[in-house]
């Protein structure tokens, strides 16, 4: 996903002039190729985080785009008072992309798991939450984020992503995208976990249960119409991201149903446990290691459509 | 000369008491210390509009030590930015004065109040600038304590790697942060000379010596391809004896009878 994003970036850098590339000494093999066409437009401030957020910012104030890269928490945690006090405050027009969210980088430890972001992030008022699912929506996100005004986060994956796209879409922030029908039940993911939803959704249907199976690209503003529907039409709601339990995608529908109110739905949250993934493995192994693989999703439907 | 320079800092310094006595706010001996700089800076060096606060080349002028914003605040007002009649509201409940330096009012460039912030926007904006070829300054004024925060050391590192020469930061060195003197805390020691060696032009001045604060700023860059730091050795409280060089004067109430007192003393 890292590739298409940077492919897509770059196409849309040549077509405007304000767009600007600020690293933290990350992106290796990848951000080349805008550093060479763009040598003027790309800054590396070095392993400073802040500074990366805080040059951006002073860029984005003088009318500039400013895109801000690097991996896992690095642009976000680390200089979380920056994002805030500068560029969420200020409406400052900067794009904060992560490469490998979730536990993407799983084999290098929990300092590069990036599994609470979106709650800490969505959490800041300003900024609009971006969590593309496959290259597909990588591509439309980027071209969304870039033609917006105004602070996003971009929570891009890393590598090997799966489809799940199969048809054209329309990409809007706020708006869903349902990649499956169904009446039975609903689950609503974010990012590229989702593909594991899909195959649980897929081998569900050969049983007879109808899952629909919606795309929460956008976690802020979330599209609280189709989770209301979702609720009133299918009355069982999964949520699956690969972060923590706390504030992702699952609080941001949880919420969204009690604000409701009145709703007749059972929910389940699919998330990790409220802890830090200290065991080694890969990103696949570590979905399954949590329960989070499609086998272990396809279980909760049956287990929401028991009860 | 200076004549004009000590009647704005007495303005100034006045009404930044008479802020914090309607507010109940501190910070008073932070806004003291700076107090000079702002006149001259306002007086003579900003090219900023009242008439057009956001003029595309005025001078950017980041206060980094939001804490002192109503320094700011009263320049801006006595240059007719916004109404006298906003003054008194600062602090207070549907205020137009935020405690903190707010970009909400007209002729404050950028909000800061959590230190460390100033100087990394301030590098951006004069990329943006040397970019489009346009000739504006930007300045960045400091405290001690903004020196203390890592990511202003890492827009310092930055900002010679760039060779930022429309870049200048003044540091209002008092000598004292929140909980002490700076020598028992975190001693900057020769800020000038070790900035210097991280690729800076820099020197010191007396930073209640309006002469020199006006030379210092009066030709900038002080060398090409280098920012510019001006260290201005400065005392906390300045203009109220009672207040100067006093840790309290960071936290101290201004009361009826410290305000009539502290006006006396800087002449009503």
């Amino acid at each position: 996903m890292r590739k298409i994003f940077n492919k897509t970036l770059l196409e849309i850098a040549r077509k405007d002039a304000r767009i600007h590339l600020v690293l933290a000494d990350i992106g290796y093999g990848e951000i080349e190729g805008f550093a060479k066409e763009f040598p003027d437009r790309y800054y590396n401030v070095g392993v400073a985080e802040q500074n990366m957020t805080a040059v951006a910012c002073g860029l984005a104030m003088e009318g500039n785009i400013c895109v801000t890269y690097s991996i896992a928490n690095f642009p976000t945690l680390r200089c979380l008072e920056q994002i805030r006090n500068d560029v969420c405050y200020h409406n400052a027009n900067v794009k904060i992309v992560i490469i490998g969210g979730g536990v993407s980088y799983g084999p290098l430890g929990v300092s590069h798991h990036s599994t609470e972001d979106i709650a800490i992030m969505r959490a800041l008022p300003n900024v609009v939450v971006l969590v593309p699912c496959d290259l597909q929506e990588a591509e439309s996100a980027t071209h969304a984020m870039m033609e917006y005004e105004g602070p996003v986060y971009y929570r891009c994956g890393y590598k090997n992503e799966r489809d799940i796209h199969h048809k054209p879409f329309k990409f809007e922030f706020g708006k869903s995208i349902t990649v499956e029908d169904g009446d039975d039940a609903t689950i609503i993911f974010c990012g590229p976990i989702g593909f594991e939803a899909q195959e649980a959704v897929i081998a569900a249907r050969k049983k007879g249960i109808n899952v629909r199976l919606i795309s929460m690209h956008t976690v802020k503003p979330i599209d609280r119409e189709a989770v209301i529907t979702a609720a009133k039409e299918t009355r069982k709601i999964i949520t699956v991201e690969e972060h923590n339990l706390s504030g992702g995608l699952g609080s941001a529908v949880a919420e969204v149903l009690v604000d409701e109110g009145n709703l007749d739905v059972k929910v389940k949250r699919m998330a990790f446990p409220d802890v830090y993934v200290h065991e080694v493995g890969s990103q696949e192994w570590l979905r399954s290691l949590y329960n989070m693989d499609a086998s272990a999703i396809e279980q909760e439907i049956y287990a929401i459509c028991r009860t | 000369m200076t004549k004009k320079y000590k009647r704005f800092a007495d303005l100034i310094r006045k009404d930044c008491l008479r802020m914090c006595h309607i507010g109940g706010s501190g910070h008073i001996g932070s806004m003291l210390s700076s107090a000079d700089i702002v006149s001259v800076l306002y007086e003579s060096i900003l090219h900023v509009d009242p008439e057009n606060p956001k003029k595309i080349d005025r001078d950017r002028f980041i206060l980094s030590k939001g804490h002192a914003g109503a320094v700011v605040y009263a320049a801006l007002c006595e240059k007719g930015f916004f109404p006298r009649e906003w003054l008194p509201t600062y602090y207070g409940d549907d205020g137009k004065l935020m405690g903190h330096i707010s970009h909400y009012v007209p002729g404050v460039e950028y909000s800061t109040g959590s230190l460390g912030h100033g100087l990394g926007v301030c590098c951006g904006m004069a990329l943006a600038a040397r970019e489009a070829g346009e000739k504006h300054r930007i300045i960045c004024l400091m405290s001690d304590g903004d020196c203390n925060e890592g990511s202003t050391w890492e827009a310092i590192m930055f900002a010679a790697q760039q060779r930022l020469d429309n870049l200048t930061a003044i540091v209002d060195y008092n000598y004292i942060q929140a909980l002490g003197f700076t020598r028992d805390i975190i001693d900057l020691g020769d800020l000038s000379s070790k900035v210097k060696k991280f690729g800076w032009s820099t020197c010191d001045i007396d930073g209640h010596d309006y002469l020199e604060i006006e030379n210092s700023l009066s030709k900038l860059p002080h060398e090409k391809n280098k920012p510019t730091l001006i260290v201005a050795h400065t005392v906390k409280g300045k203009g109220v004896s009672f207040l100067e060089n006093t840790v309290a004067s960071h936290y101290a109430h201004i009361s009826d009878e410290v305000l009539a007192k502290a006006l006396k003393e800087i002449g009503e």
